[in-house]
């Protein structure tokens, strides 16, 4: 029988290759990658809990991830487009003005 | 071992192995697959716990949409690098030593909690997701349900996120457009 600590520890060995993923990737858009990987897991964990104790609120606010997932991405891949075209690079370590 | 079983393992070795593949290939394109194959099975995963509203939401709008940004955006930045340019952050060892100690050391208090959560409150019927009562009639189905505790209950943090899908489509039309103008 499946139960809830499964889809739990699913979602954190999905959510714990998701933060590696943006610690260790110097790609912009693989570090992007990384984090929907990170919200996919915190969906799955939701609709756990929503299967768990038979209400609906969890699947609902799962979809409210989605959207701001969506939005996420496309600002964010606004955001790489941008650093390509002045850096001809979509490397962090290309993107370190910042730094003191 | 009995099928439900089975297919969720399944489907989590999909979910894993996409997730793998997304943070260890060399090319963006590569991680962009290996994404899809992550997302699909984590659509799976979300039939299987009976969020079937979901699940179709995942294809649609992170195996469609998501995806096709991703591509796209893979197709204007990614030009050829050579094999031997390290793709890595220098802060890479570090980082997997955390991801261990956090996956072994915070994972384990989490997916205890979690056991012995389920072993206090069981499952509940699976027909609760997909039944709303209203008022003296009841709907069926996981979508029409969804849809009623969405509209009545989060009607407010639903526009909330009309709002912000307009900001973002805003902010990605004039992020983009700057870049347009460069190219005159």
């Amino acid at each position: 029988m499946i139960t809830l600590a499964h889809f739990v520890g699913l979602s954190f060995v999905v959510f714990t290759i998701g933060v590696v993923g943006v610690l260790v990737r110097r790609n912009l858009l693989t570090v992007l990658m990384s984090i929907e990987l990170m919200l996919n897991a915190v969906n799955i964990n939701l609709v756990a809990f929503s299967r768990q104790l038979g209400d609906l609120t969890g699947q609902v606010f799962s979809v409210f991830v989605i959207i701001v997932a969506a939005g996420e991405a496309a600002i964010g891949l606004a955001i790489v487009l941008s650093l390509y075209r002045l850096k001809s690079s979509a490397n962090l370590e290309d993107a370190a003005e910042m730094r003191g | 071992m009995e099928p439900g079983l089975f297919f969720f393992w399944l489907f989590s070795a999909v979910v894993v192995v996409g997730a793998v593949g997304v943070v260890v290939m060399r090319q963006p394109i590569h991680s962009a697959l290996f994404l899809l194959l992550s997302f699909l099975g984590v659509a799976c995963l979300y039939v299987q716990a009976r969020a079937e509203l979901v699940a179709a939401v995942q294809v649609l709008v992170y195996a469609g949409g998501v995806m096709v940004l991703f591509l796209y955006t893979i197709m204007l930045v990614n030009v050829k690098r050579q094999r031997t340019e390290r793709y890595l952050h220098r802060q890479a060892v570090p980082a997997l030593g955390f991801g261990f100690l956090f996956l072994v050391v915070v994972g384990g208090v989490v997916v205890n909690e979690a056991r012995a959560l389920a072993g206090k409150a069981p499952a509940a019927d699976p027909a609760a997701l997909a039944t709303t009562v209203l008022g003296s009639e009841t709907v069926l189905g996981n979508t029409q349900a969804v849809g009623w505790v969405l509209y009545r209950d989060y009607l407010l943090p639903f526009e909330i996120a009309s709002l912000f899908l307009l900001v973002a489509m805003i902010g990605a039309v004039v992020l983009g457009k700057r870049t347009m103008e460069r190219f005159d």
